[in-house]
């Protein structure tokens, strides 16, 4: 239907001797929500870090649109276009939303205005308090800033760890709602996620991981519907 | 209110307090400016201005050291402690390279002369007139200055800037007293003059202008100026994209990474600029001392000038200056009575007035600033004109609301 644009293939993570992701495979097909489950220490995290560069895999290939991208530094993976919303949020806290924004287009040279409209288009919120400090903001405000500063870098895909971390039900809707729409515009979305309900609801496609391994995969509703992933994930 | 212009309407009177600050603080500096070569030249040295002229010129070089280190350690999260190191470098390769040649001999009478035999503001005095030329001179090896202390970091920077707080600042105070230690090494003695003196190279007395048949002095002009550029050429930098960056890394170096900064690339930027203006305030230094041994430039002199930074505000360059200036003058002049065994007016003795008691005094002054004011002076806030401007417009019309207020009840 679609082309890839993330192929992952046989990835191992190592640290120190611990090896957290032990050789899996999976495809990003372009312009959909794709979502790893799995519980803690899975491997998701470690999963995304690989790929944004920001640790160096021991084995197995990233690929994009093709092109072999594994070990590549971060500047030069967020300048093809993969931008990570890190675990946790991590705004700048003493620098103001705006700045915070800009920073996400720090290796852009033209012109920002579209971007930053597009941004405080899906969170008024942000626009509200653009003169800000980041770190006065709310869990939630937070994760929109890291979310919209993450778009401002333009990216084909966004990957986001774990959004709905700390957040109230209401605000995790929310959230999950402007990964929709961001999606609607085209940007590839990469959703590692604890909140299995929400993210299997939203996503395309699933996968699920289990101790470094996949062990799992289908469209988000037949994973849904699947008896173990309801006993194991989703708590029915 | 239409809402087509609401943001324009919104703007306006901010960019309005931007343009009457920017205006005011050039009227300032000019006034500043008149001041100071009025000092120089016009006004009669008396027991005052033989303090306060010291205490300004000392203010000034300090204030561009402090403010070289903040851009590390308050803007890019650095905690380095490098920077008596730098300075020192700074110190000698502006004094090296403007000693007059025909005073190498008496200078460098342990080592024949030294292998460098001749002098920059010499050279362009004779191409030039005497006054022209030792002033070029001077801002050319003060450029110099800077020029080696930036190479040395470059240097040092590729092993020390993969470390991290507290193994950054002992590596980097671990070098600057490396550093001490070469400089004095009798095998450099050709060029450094051992553990012995540099001296009668150009200095503040030096710094003139000829304007007509009249020769004014810019004895304490001059190190105005150079910090003064210095300074503003940090401000820049802080306020560019680079300097985002560099706050960017200060705040989360993970996110930082993750949106594609270089962390390397910009630390080392962030560390050789910062060496650069230290060696600038070093060379800056010598010329104030008219002598330079490296004895002098000790880890002390490091936290000297930490404490200044902390004191003025970790992450404000103005907090940087004032501090700078409040601390020089309280260490070199307002205090000094406490040492003198007498209070400042009257004529009582104190005992326990005695050498010494100043630095218990000044010790105690500092601990009360760290404890009470943890933020320092400034914390990270700017005072600009335009600030002041902002907040009393904000004032008025806080009071002019409470009055409708008080006029519609």
């Amino acid at each position: 239907m679609s082309d890839t644009i993330l192929k992952i293939n046989d990835l191992k993570v190592n640290y120190g001797g611990i090896e957290a992701v032990k050789g899996i495979s999976f495809d990003v097909p372009e312009g959909q929500i794709v979502t790893l489950i799995g519980a803690n220490g899975a491997g998701k995290s470690s999963t995304l870090r690989a790929i944004a560069g920001l640790v160096k895999p021991s084995g197995g290939s990233i690929e994009f649109r093709g092109e072999n991208i594994t070990g590549l530094d971060p500047t030069s993976i967020v300048t093809k276009g993969i931008t990570l919303v890190p675990e946790g949020r991590k705004i700048f806290p003493d620098l103001t939303v705006v700045e915070n924004l800009k920073i996400g287009a720090y290796l852009r040279n033209d012109d920002l205005t579209d971007d930053l409209n597009w941004v405080y288009d899906l969170f008024p919120r942000l626009k509200e308090r653009s003169w800000q400090e980041g770190g006065t903001l709310s869990g939630g405000e937070q994760q929109m800033l890291a979310v919209g500063r993450a778009l401002m870098s333009r990216p084909k895909v966004i990957m986001m760890d774990e959004p709905s971390l700390g957040l109230a039900p209401i605000i995790v809707r929310g959230i999950f709602d402007i990964i929709k729409e961001i999606n609607k515009r085209g940007v590839t979305v990469l959703l590692i996620e604890q909140n299995a309900n929400m993210a299997l609801k939203t996503a395309h496609i699933g996968y699920v991981l289990e101790t470094g391994r996949l062990t799992m995969s289908g469209s988000g509703d037949e994973l849904l519907a699947n008896e173990q992933i309801k006993a194991a994930y989703l708590g029915t | 209110m239409k809402t087509m212009n609401d943001t324009k309407v919104l703007r306006t009177p901010d960019e309005v307090a931007k343009r009457q600050g920017m205006w005011l603080t050039i009227v300032a500096l000019v006034i500043l400016y008149v001041a100071l070569f009025a000092l120089d030249n016009f006004i009669k040295p008396s027991k005052f201005t033989l303090m306060l002229i010291p205490v300004l010129k000392k203010g000034a070089i300090y204030s561009l050291v402090c403010v070289s280190m903040n851009l590390l350690n308050g803007f890019t999260g650095l905690f380095s402690l490098g920077q008596a190191g730098f300075m020192l470098i700074g110190a000698y390769a502006y004094a090296i390279f403007s000693i007059p040649a025909a005073q190498h001999a008496s200078v460098y009478q342990y080592f024949d002369g030294g292998a460098i035999q001749f002098s920059i503001p010499e050279l362009l005095g004779n191409a030039l007139g005497v006054n022209l030329g030792s002033f070029l001179g001077a801002v050319i090896c003060i450029i110099i200055a800077g020029l080696a202390a930036a190479v040395f970091a470059a240097l040092i920077g590729i092993p020390v800037l993969r470390l991290k707080s507290d193994y950054l600042a002992i590596a980097t105070l671990g070098f600057a007293e490396i550093i001490r230690a070469i400089f004095q090494w009798n095998g450099l003695g050709v060029i450094t003059n051992g553990s012995n003196l540099l001296r009668k190279y150009t200095a503040f007395g030096d710094m003139k202008i000829q304007l007509g048949s009249q020769v004014f002095k810019l004895s304490t002009t001059f190190p105005f100026l150079i910090a003064m550029i210095g300074i503003i050429i940090i401000v820049l930098l802080i306020n560019s994209s680079y300097g985002r960056a560099f706050k960017a890394i200060r705040d989360d170096e993970v996110a930082a990474e993750a949106m594609g900064i270089d962390l390397f690339k910009h630390k080392m930027l962030s560390f050789v600029i910062s060496s650069f203006f230290a060696g600038v305030g070093g060379a800056l230094l010598a010329m104030f001392q008219t002598t330079v041994q490296a004895s002098a430039f000790m880890s002390a002199m490091t936290y000297e000038i930490l404490l200044i930074v902390v004191i003025g505000g970790i992450g404000s360059v103005s907090g940087s200056c004032i501090a700078a200036f409040l601390y020089i003058a309280c260490s070199e002049w307002w205090l000094r009575f406490l040492d003198s065994g007498m209070l400042p007016f009257g004529n009582i003795q104190v005992s326990f007035f005695r050498d010494g008691f100043r630095k218990v005094v000044f010790s105690v002054v500092i601990m009360i600033i760290v404890l009470f004011f943890s933020q320092g002076i400034m914390g990270n806030k700017e005072l600009s004109f335009a600030g002041l401007i902002r907040k009393i417009k904000a004032k008025k019309a806080t009071k002019a609301e409470k009055a409708q207020e008080g006029g519609a009840a």
